[in-house]
């Protein structure tokens, strides 16, 4: 019996599509097309959040993922510390991922060649990593300094100049927790956001965008960067295109290959049940 | 050159793990065991370095907070599993984290997820700002922002329904139910797109590990 167009692309080896999608991939990386980017709600309203934060504030950023989750998260860490940074804001740095402070510390280094003026442990401190998940949170609602008596690399917290004006969250402006899982931005909001009044803002993986969403709808996230995407648009709206920005260009080519199967998919289901072959 | 030879042990076993796209195959194998491997060491030497020896092991050993013999010994406790005859005993520790670790959410969820999720439920039907808007300037947007409010309570009442099975999903109530399983399929539809951006997010990010800092081509 001869067989159709369809029939054959349904039973296509899925080695041609992996191929396919690192073409789909790769290509925009190499040849960029540089799509525009407008902001999306939560994006603006995390960015407006951070303009209305006064000059040499307060900012305690939660470094919550590992480099599993380092695509679509370390160019937020970027392009957050760079706003921040911009903004002249001082940065109280943390992770409750044991692989966090490494990406914390890759963000800073990068921004040292952007702002070679600022200081460690004055305009910004990295308190490393910390074990105890909601606990910490907890905790720092009580004494930053009592969960993290020492920085990511041993020194005593107390001897940093940045410190000494924190003692809990209330010191800060802002919290902003950029988080894959758990422990993470739900914990922000179920631990710390009520109960300490808390402005907090999420960068949050794509995967945690429909669980985000309520928290941000309701208030309880000022704003939220969602993906490469989210990323994106924000380091469009601070005037750097960087990373998320180039990523952007692969994502768009990578979902369209995805529609496309998902279309071809389906016309060669239907053909296929029209003839009345078995269903694939 | 140190920082050349990481690059280039990265830039191998990534083509290693990839190597699993065309078949399973002893590379992806090495690759993998590797990684759990280096992964479970690191995780043991930063929380002997980070926690427990900061937190247990030197107050304890500089006399400093004897008081910390009780959380040693209920960790300890939990290892009595692995021995059948008393095994028991590592009930109480368990019981001490649950117990402890409920106080903490019940209250934390409570607020944020119950009381904060239903105010944020509590809108009315078409607000006078979108109405407003979509009266000034009709578009797809002005619309769609317009009826959401509408769609959101509907929708949540739909999808309660769905869940109430005290009554038989029969009639205009099974209609209702319907539309709240639509809504569901929708959502979890969205929940799937929002996944795969992600794992397209992890190839991306390895090809531009590949062809930026190893070929240096971007």
């Amino acid at each position: 019996m001869k067989t159709t167009i369809w029939e054959n692309l349904s039973k296509l080896d899925k080695r041609w599509i992996f191929l396919c999608m690192l073409f789909a991939v790769t290509l925009p990386l190499l040849f960029p097309i540089n799509l525009p980017l407008s902001a999306s709600e939560p994006v603006m309203s995390f960015y407006k959040t951070v303009e209305a934060i006064p000059e040499g504030s307060l900012v305690l950023v939660s470094n919550d993922y590992d480099p599993g989750s380092k695509a679509e998260l370390y160019p937020m860490t970027e392009a957050v510390f760079y706003h921040l940074f911009k903004k002249k804001c001082r940065i109280v740095i943390l992770s409750l991922y044991p692989a966090g402070p490494p990406m914390s510390e890759r963000a800073i280094e990068q921004m040292r060649t952007l702002f070679p003026n600022i200081k460690d442990q004055v305009d910004y401190i990295n308190l490393g990593y910390k074990d105890g998940r909601e606990a910490v949170i907890v905790e720092m609602g009580r004494s930053l300094k009592g969960a993290f008596p020492r920085d990511y690399r041993g020194r005593a917290v107390t001897d940093a100049p940045i410190m000494a004006e924190v003692e809990n969250y209330k010191n800060f402006k802002a919290v902003v927790s950029i988080s894959v899982g758990y422990p993470g931005t739900k914990e922000y909001v179920q631990y710390a956001q009520g109960r300490f009044n808390l402005t907090l803002l999420a960068g949050a993986a794509a995967v945690s965008v429909p669980e985000y969403s309520a928290y941000y709808n309701a208030g309880q996230l000022k704003g939220m960067l969602t993906g490469i995407t989210g990323a994106g648009e924000y380091e469009e709206l601070v005037d750097r295109r960087a990373l998320a920005a180039k990523a952007t260009d692969a994502q768009a080519f990578g979902h369209t290959f995805i529609i496309l199967l998902i279309i071809v998919g389906n016309v060669a289901w239907f053909t296929s049940k029209r003839k009345g072959g078995k269903h694939v | 050159m140190s920082e050349q030879i990481g690059l280039g042990i990265a830039a191998i076993l990534t083509v290693m793990i990839f190597s699993f796209l065309y078949k399973d195959n002893p590379l992806y194998k090495f690759a993998e065991h590797l990684f759990v491997g280096v992964a479970a060491g690191y995780i043991l030497a930063l929380t002997w370095h980070n926690t427990i020896r900061p937190n247990l092991w030197t107050p304890l050993s500089t006399g400093r907070d004897w008081w910390l013999i009780v959380p040693l010994v209920f960790g300890l406790l939990l290892f009595t599993r692995f021995i059948p005859n008393i095994g028991w005993l590592s009930r109480w520790s368990l019981a001490a984290i649950v117990g402890i670790y409920s106080g903490l959410a019940v209250v934390a969820f409570a607020e944020a997820d119950f009381v904060q999720q239903l105010r944020a439920s509590m809108i009315p039907l078409f607000d006078t700002a979108s109405t407003a808007a979509f009266v000034a300037n009709p578009g797809i947007i002005t619309f769609l922002r317009f009826i959401g409010n509408f769609i959101t309570v509907v929708g949540l009442l739909a999808i309660l329904i769905y869940f109430f099975f005290s009554k038989e999903h029969t009639g205009s109530w099974g209609m209702i139910a319907k539309v709240g399983t639509g809504l569901l399929m929708i959502g979890f539809g969205a929940g799937y797109g929002y996944t795969v951006m992600t794992r397209i997010a992890l190839l991306i990010d390895r090809m531009f590990f590949l062809l930026s800092d190893f070929v240096h081509v971007l």
